[in-house]
């Protein structure tokens, strides 16, 4: 059982006021808050041992450097990598996507086939449409069913020795699906094809093994997690990282450089050119520790009780709809209520001092599947309470209660 | 009445309001009541997508006016969207073009001005802006 009151006074945000009432932050699926321990590990850095990494042999740069290199092992720990130079340091999950898209322009030729699902956010779509655009490579999608989940034999069928990768989100942001990813790295391995699984939404939630699930690449942020934002992990299987061109020159990236020829340095210092964010890693190193420290099963456990609290608290209002009913979901609660517009629930909510993301998500497609301008989604994270849940379930009513 | 007293007195009326409860109740009500456009002009060639609402804008002279109709997909934007109309709709093209919009921020409905809400008015009072300068340059 968790403490939930000791940990709430982790995260000083939790006693701010908003609009004159009690924040209740309820989108935690964009960012979640930062505990003090983050906060320290970053004030303590700025404080004594600012400094740029990896080249100066003055103490304080090779205190910065350690401190770095242990926060990569830390999230090598985390994710059970088998190397730690299998672990990139990115600016988060788009930077991730990015490297591994652009990369793949080496390895791909016109009429190769990549497939994507129906449910991602737009970072796990756009670079790999313009993947396609660099190589004549053709885009399909896995289609999903009402209650959100991937249709497993439309992705057999989609399947066949022309596929080269296949990229999905473990865990949706928009809807909280859980996908079957297991499933799917077998199945794409089996066509030869290699897989990227995008897991921004679903670390906060799990603790993924990257060897046990066999997956190629595997992305996320640590704005998620507890962390700083602009610090985020690209895991990559070394063989497939070595395969990989670099995707930005510069400085730290290099082994020799000469007007003739350059010569580019080993993992993982091959994808993290120039001055990288020193600070936001090593305080990504704290945020796991913090995490770890409550444990991811407690997590979920608790999670799972305020997204069945929750459901069922809002689908006693009339005319709510939830837009993502998966059997295995995580405390993503997205819905809209009949004839009103989730802009102004958003709007009148947020004057309650409620914090809900309203809007497409991110995830368009989504939107046009279901046919909706967007959704109000409630996000919750293992800090948050029942009795929270009850303050968003009144400002919904008397939202509703204005707009109707 | 030119756009800085009708601006004037909409700073007036929303002085009698308490608290927001009874501004937004009062935009709410604006956004329900008002015919704000032909249906013939919403179309996608007048939309202005923001992430969060559409709003739809038509534009046309009458004499040496414009005149604004316009209208959302979500009811807080299409109040607010009424109250811009009341403000900018049947003036002159240069009086549009020299206006500010400050008196917003006055009746406290700032955050639905931020660029960050993505509902669509921020573009909006751009495009106003944008049909007053063609006009007025037509009128050059």
């Amino acid at each position: 059982m968790l403490d939930i009151q000791k940990i709430r006074a982790d995260f000083p945000i939790l006693e701010r006021t908003v609009n004159g009432k009690p924040l209740v932050y309820f989108d935690n699926a964009a960012t979640s808050q930062t505990p003090t321990v983050v906060i320290d590990t970053i004030v303590d850095y700025y404080t004594k041992y600012n400094a740029n990494i990896h080249r100066g042999v003055h103490t304080l740069s090779q205190e910065a450097t350690d401190a770095y290199e242990l926060a990569r092992k830390k999230v090598q720990s985390h994710f059970n990598a088998k190397h730690s130079h299998e672990i990139i340091l990115t600016s988060g999950t788009t930077h991730s996507i990015n490297i591994v898209a652009t990369g793949f322009s080496a390895l791909l030729e016109a009429g190769d086939e990549i497939i994507v699902s129906a449910m991602e956010h737009h970072s796990n779509i756009v670079p790999w449409q313009m993947l396609c655009e660099r190589t004549g490579a053709i885009l399909k999608v896995i289609p999903m069913n009402q209650d959100g989940e991937l249709l497993m034999d439309a992705y057999d069928a989609l399947l066949s020795s022309k596929t080269k990768l296949v990229f999905t989100n473990h865990i949706s942001n928009a809807l909280g699906t859980i996908n079957p990813i297991e499933e799917i790295i077998t199945k794409a391995h089996q066509h030869g094809a290699v897989v990227l699984i995008d897991g921004a939404q679903a670390c906060p939630h799990v603790k993924p093994d990257v060897q046990a699930l066999d997956v190629d690449f595997y992305v996320a942020s640590a704005h998620k997690l507890c962390g700083p934002t602009g610090v985020g992990l690209l895991y990559g299987k070394e063989e497939w990282l070595n395969k990989l061109p670099p995707y930005q020159g510069g400085g730290e990236m290099i082994d020799q450089v000469t007007f003739e020829k350059t010569t580019y340095a080993g993992l993982p210092h091959k994808f993290e050119a120039g001055t990288p964010n020193i600070c936001g890693g090593i305080a990504f190193g704290a945020a796991l520790d913090y995490m770890n420290a409550i444990g991811f099963d407690e997590i979920a456990a608790y999670e799972n009780e305020l997204l069945a609290y929750g459901t069922q608290k809002l689908l006693e209002i009339e005319g709510l709809k939830i837009y993502g009913t998966a059997k295995q979901k995580t405390s993503v609660i997205s819905f809209n209520i009949e004839n009103i517009h989730p802009y102004d629930i958003g709007s009148i909510v947020d004057k309650l001092g409620v914090a809900v993301r309203t809007g497409h998500h991110c995830a368009q497609p989504i939107m046009d599947f279901y046919n909706i301008p967007g959704t109000v989604r409630a996000s919750f994270a293992f800090y948050n309470t029942k009795e929270e849940i009850d303050i968003l379930v009144e400002a919904v009513k008397k939202a509703k209660m204005m707009l109707s | 009445m030119s756009i800085r007293e009708l601006q004037e007195e909409i700073i007036d009326e929303f002085a009698m309001f308490d608290d927001w409860m009874q501004r937004y109740e009062y935009m709410i009500e604006l956004g329900k009541s008002l015919p704000l456009i032909d249906e013939k002009y919403k179309i996608d060639g007048n939309i202005i997508k923001g992430c969060q609402s559409k709003v739809w804008v038509h534009a046309e002279m009458n004499a040496d006016n414009i005149v604004f109709t316009a209208d959302s997909d979500a009811i807080i934007t299409k109040g607010i969207i009424a109250i811009l109309i009341r403000v900018f709709s049947n003036q002159h093209p240069q009086d549009i073009i020299d206006a500010n919009t400050d008196f917003i921020d006055e009746i406290g409905l700032k955050e639905h001005l931020s660029p960050t809400r993505a509902n669509g008015l921020v573009s909006m009072i751009k495009q106003l802006k944008m049909y007053a300068i063609a006009y007025q340059t037509q009128i050059n």
